[in-house]
C-alpha cells in the first residue's frame, strides 16, 4: 500500500499513526471511561467494516448481523469462562469464533440466495432474532447459553505475562487494561482494513460489485452469484465474529441484551451514514455515531444546567431525540452519507437527470 | 378446554391486530417500494394518546362507550398528522436518493417518535384502565371474551372498509395506478404526491386503531410496544406478498395463528419424556423419573415460530404467499 505515495502523503500517514499511538494517553487524562468508550467505537468500527462487506460491497441488506457479533461473542465466553471450565487462549478462540460465525453466515445466507431487497432484509432479520431469542432461552433443559443472566467472569486476553485485564506501567508509562485492548484492536483494525482494500480492488471484490449493479448481468458475464453471495456473508460474519469475541473479553460478560436488533440497525446506520461502499466513509461513520452518543451525555447536562438553570428534558432522553435528528438531518442533506463511494456518486446524478 | 379452539380463537385476536398494522407497511411499500420503517411508533404513539385521553376522562360522568370512542377519535388525528409528517420529513425530500437513505431517516424518525413517547408518558408501562366489564362467552369448550370479538369484527369492518376504498373508489383508482408506475399515473393526472402522502396518513389511521385495540387487550401501553408489534406487523405483510393488500390480511391472520397455535402446542410436542421409548432407562429416563418433563422448546420461542414460517415460506416463495412474481430487476 505504501508503494506509489508521495512523501507527503507517507509524512501524513506517519502523523496519523503517531496521533493513533498517543491517542490513549490523552484520552486516559480525561478519565480511563474515554478510553473504554474509544475501545467500543473501534470494535464499533470492526462490525461496521464487516457489515460493509455484505451492504455496501455486494449490496445485500442484512437487518441481522448483531447475529454474528453475537456467536462471536458467546464462542468466546464458552470456550473461555468458569461456565464450562475451559479456559482456552485468546488466540485459539479468536480463529474459531471468526470460522464459527462465517459458517453461521453462510447457512443463513444459503436459504435467502433468492431473495432479494426488502424480502432479504426481513429475513436476515429475522434470523438475527431467532439467535438472539435461542441465546435467550438455551438455559433449559441443558444450560448452554445461561440464559437472560448471561456468563460472567469471562478470561481477559492473556499473552504469557501480560495480562490486559491488569495495569502495568512501563518507563514512566502506565498501561492500564483498556490501553492495551486499544493497541490490539489497533492492530486488528489494520489489518481488517488493509484486507478490505485488498478485498475491494480484487477479482471478488469486482465480483461483489458487479452484483450490487446488476444480478442478472454479473451472472451472464460468468459469475458464479451464488457462491459469490455466500461468501460475501461469511467473510462479513466472521469480520463480526471476530468483534465478537474480543467484545466478550473486554466486557468480561455477555448477556442476549447486548444482541438486540436495535445494534443491527445501528450498526447498519454507520455504514450507511458514513457512505456505504467506502472504507473509510464507513470508519468515519462507525467513530461518529459510537462517540455521538457520549460526547452528548457529557454536554447536554451541563448545557441545560447552564441555559435553564435547572434539568428540564432527562439527559438520556435529550441525546436520543439529537441523535435522531441528526440522523434525520445528515441523511436529508448528504442522501448517499458523509463520504460515499464515488461509484455511487455517479449513480445518484444519473439518477437525477 | 379446548385448548385447539381457544388458540384460535387468541391467534385470530392477535393476527386481526398485525393485520391491520400491516395494511399501512404495505399500502406504503406499494406506491413508494419503502419500508415505512416508523410505522410501529405510529401504532405505539396511537395507544398511548388513547391511553391518555381515557386516563383523562375516567373519572368523569360519561358512559364508558363514550370514553373509549374519545380515547379513538383523539388517537386516530393525531397518528395521521404524525403519519403525514413522517412522508414530509422522511420520505419526501429523498424519494430520489439511493434506497437506504430513507431507511435511515425513518429509523431517526423512529428513535424520535419513540424518545418523544417516553418524555411525555414516562417510562414505566401504563395500565388501561378497565371501563367496561369484558364479559366471557363460551363457545364449544372454549371461551372469548367481548374485547376479542371487538377485536376481531373491527379489524374485519376496517379492512373491508379499506378494500372497498382502494378498489372501488376514484381515489384507490389513483392509488392502484401509482404503485403499478408512478410516472405513467402522473401523465394520466394523478397527483402522486397527494397519493403518497395518502397512503402514509391512511396507514397511520389503520395503525392508530390497532394500536388502542392491541392496548385495550392486553390492558397496557408502553413506549417501546411499537417496536415488536410492528416487527411482527412488517413480517406479516412480508408473508402475504408486500405491497398486496389482501396478502397483508392473510399474512396477518396466519401469523397470529401460527403463533398461537405453535406457543400453545410446542412445549408439549418437544417434550423429550413423552416421546415413545424416552422414559426407558439410561440418560434419558432418569430425567424423565416420575412424571418429570424434558422441554426442548417451551412458549418462550413464540417469536421465532413465528420468524421461521416468515423464512419457510420466503424459501418456497421468495415473493410471498399473495405476492405476484417479481420481475427481475435489482
Amino acid at each position: 500500500m505504501l508503494a506509489g505515495m508521495s512523501a507527503k502523503e507517507k509524512a501524513g500517514l506517519a502523523a496519523i499513526a503517531l496521533a493513533l499511538i498517543a491517542l490513549p494517553f490523552v484520552l486516559a487524562m480525561a478519565g480511563t471511561a474515554w478510553v473504554r468508550i474509544t475501545n467500543f467505537a473501534v470494535l464499533f468500527v470492526l462490525l461496521s467494516l464487516g457489515l460493509n462487506i455484505v451492504v455496501g460491497f455486494a449490496g445485500l441488506l442484512d437487518l441481522g448481523y448483531v447475529a454474528f457479533f453475537a456467536v462471536g461473542a458467546y464462542v468466546y465466553a464458552l470456550l473461555a469462562s468458569p461456565h464450562f471450565g475451559l479456559h482456552l487462549p485468546f488466540w485459539i478462540i479468536l480463529p474459531i469464533g471468526a470460522a464459527v460465525a462465517g459458517i453461521a453466515g453462510a447457512v443463513l445466507g444459503a436459504p435467502t440466495l433468492r431473495l432479494r431487497g426488502d424480502y432479504l432484509a426481513i429475513v436476515t432479520l429475522g434470523f438475527g432474532e431467532i439467535v438472539r431469542i435461542f441465546m435467550n432461552n438455551l438455559s433449559t433443559p441443558v444450560n448452554i447459553t445461561n440464559g437472560p443472566k448471561g456468563i460472567n467472569r469471562i478470561d481477559p486476553f492473556q499473552i504469557g505475562p501480560l495480562n490486559f485485564s491488569a495495569s502495568d506501567s512501563l518507563g514512566g508509562l502506565i498501561f492500564s487494561g483498556p490501553i492495551k485492548y486499544y493497541y490490539f484492536l489497533l492492530l486488528v483494525l489494520l489489518a481488517v482494513i488493509v484486507i478490505n482494500r485488498r478485498l475491494q480492488d480484487s477479482r471478488i471484490g469486482r465480483a461483489w460489485v458487479a452484483i450490487r449493479e446488476d444480478e442478472i448481468a454479473a451472472k451472464a458475464a460468468g459469475i458464479n452469484t451464488r457462491n459469490i453471495k455466500l461468501l460475501a456473508f461469511a467473510m462479513g460474519a466472521s469480520f463480526g465474529g471476530i468483534a465478537g469475541g474480543m467484545f466478550a473479553a473486554i466486557q468480561g460478560f455477555v448477556s442476549p441484551e447486548s444482541f438486540i436488533l436495535n445494534e443491527s440497525i445501528m450498526i447498519l446506520a454507520m455504514v450507511v451514514l458514513g457512505g456505504m461502499g467506502n472504507i473509510w466513509g464507513v470508519i468515519a461513520g462507525a467513530v461518529l455515531l459510537s462517540f455521538m452518543p457520549e460526547l452528548l451525555r457529557y454536554t447536554v447536562e451541563p448545557a441545560q444546567k447552564m441555559l435553564f438553570g435547572k434539568m428540564l428534558v432527562d439527559p438520556e432522553v435529550l441525546r436520543m431525540l439529537i441523535f435522531g435528528f441528526a440522523l434525520v438531518l445528515t441523511m436529508r442533506f448528504r442522501p448517499a452519507g458523509l463520504w460515499p463511494e464515488t461509484r455511487h456518486k455517479r449513480e445518484l446524478i444519473e439518477n437525477r437527470s | 378446554m379446548d385448548i385447539l379452539l381457544q388458540q384460535i380463537i387468541n391467534g385470530l385476536t392477535t393476527g386481526s391486530v398485525y393485520a391491520v398494522v400491516a395494511l399501512g407497511y404495505t399500502m406504503v411499500y406499494g406506491v413508494i417500494q419503502l419500508i415505512n420503517f416508523a410505522h410501529g411508533e405510529v401504532v405505539m404513539i396511537g395507544a398511548m394518546v388513547a391511553f391518555a385521553v381515557i386516563a383523562a376522562l375516567a373519572g368523569s360522568a360519561l358512559p364508558p362507550g363514550a370514553i373509549l370512542l374519545a380515547g379513538v377519535l383523539a388517537a386516530v388525528p393525531a397518528c395521521m398528522a404524525i403519519g403525514y409528517g413522517l412522508e414530509r420529513i422522511a420520505y419526501r425530500p429523498l424519494r430520489h436518493a439511493p434506497r437506504l437513505a430513507p431507511l435511515i431517516t425513518a429509523i431517526g424518525m423512529s428513535i424520535i417518535l419513540q424518545h418523544l413517547a417516553l418524555l411525555i408518558w414516562g417510562r414505566n408501562p401504563l395500565a388501561f384502565p378497565q371501563l367496561i366489564d369484558n364479559p366471557s362467552f363460551a363457545i364449544g369448550g372454549a371461551a372469548i371474551s367481548g374485547v376479542q370479538i371487538a377485536i376481531i369484527l373491527l379489524s374485519m369492518v376496517m379492512m373491508a372498509g379499506l378494500s372497498w376504498f382502494v378498489y372501488r373508489t376514484r381515489f384507490g383508482i389513483a392509488i392502484r395506478a401509482t404503485a403499478e408506475n408512478v410516472h405513467v399515473a402522473s401523465l394520466m393526472g394523478v397527483n402522486a404526491d397527494r397519493v403518497i402522502a395518502a397512503t402514509f396518513v391512511i396507514g397511520a389511521a389503520l395503525g392508530a386503531m390497532a394500536g388502542v385495540m392491541y392496548g385495550t387487550y392486553y390492558g397496557i401501553a408502553h413506549y417501546t410496544m411499537g417496536f415488536i408489534l410492528g416487527l411482527k406487523a412488517f413480517s406479516a405483510a412480508v408473508l402475504g406478498g408486500i405491497g398486496n393488500i389482501p396478502g397483508a390480511m392473510v399474512g396477518g391472520l396466519l401469523l397470529g395463528l401460527v403463533e398461537a397455535l405453535g406457543t400453545g402446542y410446542i412445549g408439549e410436542y418437544t417434550d423429550l419424556c413423552r416421546w415413545p421409548g424416552a422414559a426407558d432407562g439410561g440418560w434419558m429416563g432418569e430425567r424423565c423419573a416420575d412424571g418429570a418433563h424434558f422441554v426442548l422448546f417451551g412458549s418462550n420461542y413464540q417469536d421465532v415460530f413465528a420468524f421461521l414460517m416468515l423464512i419457510l415460506v420466503l424459501v418456497f416463495r421468495p415473493s410471498g404467499l399473495l405476492g405476484e412474481r417479481v420481475s427481475e430487476r435489482a
